[in-house]
């Protein structure tokens, strides 16, 4: 596996909900970056993506939101690459680069918002947006993690969550589905990849892109506890001690909800619920307080003691 | 046609794998006839499941937040049919219940948010429905 120098410098994509809820990812994805050697630089004055409410309301809005983000990268920074953790923002950061090569009418909106807004329009092709998992698989590799490897993960079997918004819909991802090397949509494997070089035992989970009622959260919620409620015992049954997620929303709703599902569902589930950024920085040999995990609304620190990365 | 909470309930007591396959088109027609339409009796890939599955994605590109969902059902169904004998069979069985429940539950909520979002299952709340139904019930 070979590794890519254009990802060891990238602008830094964190989105709110990094800034809120998904702090500890936040945290988890700067600390592992510095430990790492690799170069994260902030996208100046960045926006929201447009998330789902303004992609409902108006997803040209939503386009020309994710276009602006993408613009001064490019365009006020000279970077190549934005790296976006969130799968939120790196889903609508990708969509909106689809729309802007295959819709006149995306192009032209976000021409006009551009011009109102008195920035440069963002073309598509400006630059590579990628995940936080690409970040590491290109930039690192699974030999150059190994290498690193201070605390292996050993004896810790995790089951990889990725979500819905990763994959989905595949033709905004012409990367994926690309032949050896690139990631899958229907059987996504780069966070088992990168775990298993930090000697994590993965473990065989069928709802690793399932849904996790994250979107209607707020307006249904029992429909969100019992979905989240099955995919936790999904994760027992597979042999899983840990959900390694990769997605602020997900991570929450897996957390809140597993506490709902015992209060409401009188159902326990003892998962261990952590970013896979936080097992990798472990892994690197930072402290839990580094990567965040006192952030978490799970408690994990006794589990990580036991496991000796604590 | 049995409800999807009648289904919810079944697939506990689900003995076997045929079973199991079963109650999850029965999940996935209930959609397609919520839409309009007629469930099909078409197979892909051997499954009239996967079949379903892409007639309920039709002109709804976020129904494919099942399509794994369903695609591992029929991966469990022909891992614990083809390999009767294994001694993993009643942990197999276990699973493709699990993944049959989500299925269900999935398609329960998007029951009830049918018609809303984009790619997933949106964040509009669902309490707005009676709301706007209110005024008309006044009215009539």
């Amino acid at each position: 596996m070979t590794t890519n120098d254009k990802y060891k410098k990238v602008a830094y994509y964190p989105g709110c909900a990094l800034e809120g809820t998904g702090h500890a990812y936040n945290r988890s994805t700067k600390a592992i970056g510095k430990a790492l050697g690799l170069d994260l630089v902030e996208v100046e004055n960045w926006n929201c993506c447009g998330a789902m409410e303004v992609k409902n309301v108006d997803p040209k809005l939503q386009t020309y939101l994710s276009s602006r983000v993408m613009s001064v990268a490019a365009n006020e920074m000279d970077m190549d690459v934005v790296m976006a953790p969130c799968n939120g923002c790196y889903h609508n950061l990708k969509k909106a680069e689809y729309d802007l090569n295959n819709d006149p009418e995306s192009v032209e909106v976000v021409n006009r918002l551009s011009s109102k807004a008195g920035h440069k329009t963002y073309e598509a092709g400006q630059v590579e947006t990628i995940h936080a998992l690409d970040w590491i698989k290109d930039a690192i590799g699974e030999d150059g993690l190994k290498e690193r490897v201070k605390n292996s993960l050993s004896g810790i079997k995790i089951a990889n969550y990725y979500g819905c918004m990763y994959t989905r819909p595949r033709h905004i991802f012409p990367e994926k589905d690309a032949g050896p090397g690139s990631e899958s949509t229907s059987k996504p494997h780069f966070m088992d990849d990168l775990l298993a070089a930090a000697g994590a035992e993965n473990v065989d989970f069928p709802l690793k892109t399932a849904c996790c009622g994250g979107a209607h959260t707020m307006s249904d919620c029992d429909t969100s506890t019992k979905l989240v409620l099955n995919i936790l015992k999904t994760a027992r049954l597979a042999g899983a001690e840990v959900i390694a997620t990769e997605c602020p929303t997900c991570h929450s709703g897996l957390e809140m909800h597993q506490i709902r599902a015992e209060k409401v569902l009188g159902e326990k589930v003892e998962m261990k619920i952590l970013y896979f950024t936080q097992l990798l920085g472990m892994a690197l040999g930072l402290k839990p307080r580094k990567v965040g995990v006192h952030e978490n609304i799970s408690d994990s620190i006794r589990f990580l003691k036991d496991k000796g990365l604590a | 046609m049995r409800t999807l909470v009648e289904l919810e309930s079944a697939i506990p007591a689900a003995t076997t794998a045929d079973h199991l396959l079963a109650i999850s088109e029965e999940v996935l027609e209930h959609w397609i006839v919520a839409r309009g339409g007629v469930p099909t009796d078409d197979t892909r890939e051997g499954f009239r499941l996967l079949a379903l599955h892409r007639q309920g994605a039709k002109g709804d590109p976020s129904f494919n937040a099942c399509r794994e969902t369903s695609r591992e059902i029929a991966y469990h169904y022909n891992l614990i049919t083809m390999q009767s004998e294994a001694t993993e069979t009643t942990d197999r069985l276990e699973m493709m219940k699990m993944i049959s429940n989500h299925l269900c539950l999935f398609i329960s909520g998007k029951m009830q948010v049918a018609g809303l979002g984009d790619f997933c299952c949106s964040a509009k709340p669902i309490r707005l429905t009676p709301e706007i139904e209110a005024p008309t019930r006044k009215e009539a």
